[in-house]
């Protein structure tokens, strides 16, 4: 009996001696951490509102794209912002394949085919068009950045491929420019023309026109197309463009960290095993 | 002639002995090729029975999570290099389609990134151990020395690294620190253009220092075996700073100090997994997915976190030349001190002034850190200034004054006693450090 | 007695917690090695087009074309009665890889082979060696009008790509 309790006890210490250690670690890297944050968060927020913060089906230890809204997005993606944005590093393929929208392949071949792709030269040299392949990449809506440019104002358009990962605060970034209009904007602001006012845009001034509002993408699915679902769709469907492994990093990650976990348990008592031949407990 | 010569003088017959096979420990094959290829009982004599000092604490451990960092970095970065492309028209894309089309490549390459930045954190902790406890000290200058040259080359390499994504801050990075060269007098223009291949940072620089970054990666592995055979001739410092006397000082360093560093090492891996798999992006900058534009430079151009502190003592001198020479000299500095800190005694545990001050250099290290990921202006370049003074201070003036003046606490006799001390309450240090 | 069961538990419970370890070990750095190994396979936009399709409807009776598919020459003939008729009526025993014509092509017209030599993957010459098919320079492999080994080092026929027809004058490659 008595020897079972010694034996629990020197398992408490054990254990104790564990989460002081997790405990001091989580502490020190904790405090690194934060100080890096604060260096990489203060710099970029100037004198800057608060953005609208959502919460995402792809957030957390296990976050998911939304299937459905990923749909809806690349459907307000196609619609709207396509006209004008480009995203280069996407091809039609990549809807179908796993943890993105899940189109099936049936659906993709008739997404592409609907695009005119120039391919060639055949075999009399000449450029031809074909419709397009899921192979191919999103078809543009111009034909280079100065065309693009020209067409908009002298303002380019960025691609939208990684566009998530490219703007601190990522996909509420985005969200809170899309829902950033207002239609009267304080009046010490001075708008040139075809220069907006947004809330959320460094500066304040966006030469993009409000791109969503109430039913400007019709949904067949019954989803009430708000401003703001629609928002949130089109933020899902980037996010997921800008990471397409999201759920594969998550799902690989939880596995590795259990794994780690016992693995380092295990370590611990063999490391405990080893050193009692040197440090024999008093 | 003096004796010396003589050992050459091919008129005197004398034995020689061209064949040195045998001596093996080992019988059978492995004993076989043990006679002719010593490397069996190298391995055997410096990673299995070397002594080690009994007392070593988990700080111990960094030297070998940061080969195991190294051997990571290294293998991903071999992964990656099979895809990646060093042109300016195709690095960009080339990296997405690692992200997108490579089978794990989103995995290598979050990987080879966070490593990086653990690299760092490890190396960091590890130069704080040694001047903590002193292990710049007689008999291990040298290695000390070739520690910086290492953390130089570290620097070097991740500054190369960061530019082959060719995003905004890649290429923004990549032409302001090019132009600290710009700094040297008379010359400085040309080792820029030199540097580039080109009137700009561009096509040609990109692909230059891809083959650098491989150079230098390979070099860091070469200078980490001097470290690493320098260690095994000196021998391990200790939390006492008192050399073993006796085996009742130490254990082989097979199985006790592998098991204690295994374990710290999956602690290392813990915190590397979270972070690459749960915030891959979080110590890089959103910048770097915009492809480079040599036409717009970033509203805030930061480099990369482990970065800043020296960057903050760039910033924080008003002129070129002397801002560079700072900044340089700021981690020069360490290798001079050896020859700085005259105390006898090793481990801060028994020099209570002198602890202090090493403490507060630590908190220098994380403010200069800080204000240097922020605007320079305003408070931020006094508090930079002032950090940058206290960092030379303490390595020119603090370091040689306390070292004369400090009266040294009453220390053991041996590391046995070292840890009855610490038993018994008569010295106090940190928990599991 | 139980002192020494004692002992003997303790060190078997020391020598399975040890095996344990290294076990849970070697299968974490076998799943860490494999993403290094794996990146080396063909990735997602390679597999991507690994199916071509191709317009027979201008190749006339006993012309061929060639189409690059999956980074190899692909053979595409349209073969003369003759042809079929020479390769319907060999002996299959005098072959060194028993295959008969028609188990090799889908319509007798036409012949669809993966234009790589057996031997060490060189390319052969189409109308040339002594069998009326192909004939490979590098090593002197001959090959026949339904693309079998004849004579020379090469140990099978030409390879059949896995192709099927969609309309009677496409055919989709892989």
């Amino acid at each position: 009996m008595s020897m079972r309790i010694g034996k629990n006890k020197e398992k408490s210490k054990h254990l104790k001696f564990f989460k002081k250690i997790m405990s001091s670690l989580l502490k020190f890297s904790l405090f690194f951490f934060l100080l890096i944050f604060n260096v990489s968060n203060s710099s970029s927020a100037e004198k800057q509102e608060k953005l609208l913060k959502q919460s995402w089906s792809f957030d957390g230890f296990f976050g998911k794209f939304d299937r459905a809204s990923l749909q809806r997005g690349y459907q307000v993606y196609t619609e709207v912002c396509a006209s004008c944005h480009s995203m280069n590093l996407l091809s039609y393929r990549n809807l179908s394949e796993v943890g993105g929208p899940s189109f099936s392949e049936e659906e993709v071949k008739a997404i592409a085919s609907k695009v005119e792709v120039l391919d060639g030269p055949n075999d009399s040299g000449e450029m031809f068009k074909r419709p397009g392949k899921p192979s191919d990449k999103f078809a543009s809506p111009f034909a280079n950045e100065k065309a693009a440019r020209a067409a908009n104002g002298g303002a380019y358009p960025p691609d939208m491929s990684v566009l998530v990962k490219a703007r601190a605060g990522g996909p509420d970034y985005i969200y809170s420019i899309l829902m950033g209009y207002t239609d009267k904007p304080p009046k010490d602001v001075k708008l040139e023309d075809g220069v907006y006012y947004n809330k959320y845009m460094p500066g304040n001034k966006i030469k993009m026109s409000k791109p969503l509002s109430q039913d400007s993408v019709k949904y067949s699915d019954g989803t009430p197309t708000t401003e703001e679902q629609l928002s949130k769709d089109v933020v899902t469907f980037l996010t997921w463009a800008s990471e397409p492994h999201l759920e594969a990093r998550k799902r690989i990650g939880f596995k590795t960290v259990v794994y780690l976990l016992i693995l380092t348990v295990l370590v611990y008592l063999v490391k405990k095993k080893i050193w009692l031949r040197v440090e024999p407990k008093v | 002639m003096s004796e010396k010569d003589s050992n050459f003088n091919q008129n005197e017959i004398k034995p020689v002995h061209t064949n040195k096979v045998g001596g093996s420990p080992f019988k059978g094959v492995v004993g076989w090729i043990d006679n002719r290829l010593p490397i069996i009982r190298m391995f055997k004599y410096e990673y299995l029975d070397f002594q080690v000092p009994k007392n070593l604490s988990y700080l111990w451990s960094l030297g070998g999570i940061l080969m195991i960092c190294l051997i990571f970095l290294i293998v991903t970065g071999l992964a990656l290099g099979m895809h990646y492309k060093p042109s300016s028209s195709e690095a960009f894309t080339s990296v997405e389609k690692i992200m997108r089309d490579v089978n794990y490549g989103w995995l290598l390459r979050y990987a080879h990134m966070n490593f990086a930045s653990f690299f760092f954190i490890a190396v960091y902790i590890h130069i704080f151990r040694g001047l903590y406890y002193g292990s710049y000290k007689e008999p291990r200058q040298l290695m000390w020395l070739i520690g910086i040259v290492i953390f130089f080359m570290m620097m070097a390499t991740a500054f190369l690294g960061y530019t082959l994504p060719w995003g905004q801050m890649s290429y923004w990075g990549a032409t302001v620190i090019t132009n600290l060269f710009s700094a040297v007098p008379l010359v400085g223009e040309g080792i820029v253009t030199w540097l580039w291949g080109d009137y700009a940072v561009g096509d040609s620089t990109l692909n230059r220092f891809y083959v650098l970054h491989w150079l230098l990666a390979f070099g860091i592995l070469g200078i980490v075996i001097f470290h690493v055979i320098a260690l095994h001739i000196v021998g391990s410092n200790n939390p006492s700073g008192i050399e073993p006397v006796d085996t009742r000082d130490t254990v082989s360093f097979a199985p006790f100090t592998t098991s204690k560093d295994l374990f710290a090492m999956l602690i290392f891996l813990l915190a590397f997994v979270l972070i690459t798999m749960y915030a891959p992006n979080y110590l890089g900058h959103p910048d770097n997915y915009i492809p480079a534009d040599p036409l717009i430079t970033p509203a805030h151009i930061v480099p990369e976190w482990y970065f800043l502190p020296f960057y903050a003592i760039l910033r924080s001198i008003p002129d070129k030349l002397l801002g560079v020479i700072a900044m340089v000299s700021s981690i020069a500095v360490l290798g001079l001190l050896p020859w700085l800190d005259l105390s006898k005694v090793r481990s801060s545990v028994f020099r209570p002034v002198w602890k202090q001050f090493v403490f507060l250099f630590v908190l220098d290290f994380f403010v200069l850190m800080y204000v240097g990921g922020m605007p320079a202006e305003g408070i931020y370049v006094l508090i930079s200034r002032v950090g940058t003074v206290y960092w030379f201070l303490f390595f020119l003036v603090i370091a040689p004054l306390v070292s004369l003046t400090e009266k040294p606490l009453p220390m053991p006799k041996s590391i046995h006693e070292y840890e009855d001390w610490k038993k018994q309450g008569k010295i106090k240090t940190f928990k599991i450090f | 007695m139980s002192e020494n069961n004692n002992n003997s538990d303790k060190k078997n419970r020391r020598d399975f917690l040890t095996v344990a370890t290294t076990a849970v070990g070697a299968v974490g750095v076998g799943a860490a090695v494999w993403p290094v190994i794996n990146q080396m396979n063909p990735d997602s936009s390679v597999k991507a087009l690994a199916s071509t399709e191709v317009d027979l409807s201008k190749i006339k009776e006993g012309q061929e074309i060639t189409v690059l598919w999956r980074g190899k020459p692909v053979f595409i003939k349209r073969r003369t009665k003759e042809e079929i008729a020479s390769a319907e009526k060999v002996d299959l025993k005098e072959l060194k890889d028993p295959q008969p014509d028609n188990k090799r092509v889908k319509k007798s017209e036409w012949l669809v082979l993966v234009g790589v030599c057996t031997h060490l993957g060189c390319v052969p010459i189409s109308g040339k060696g002594d069998y009326g098919g192909w004939f490979c320079p590098c090593h002197g492999s001959h090959y026949d009008s339904s693309g079998r080994i004849r004579k020379g080092p090469a140990p099978t026929n030409l390879e059949v790509p896995t192709y099927e027809f969609v309309g009677d004058n496409k055919i989709k490659l892989g």
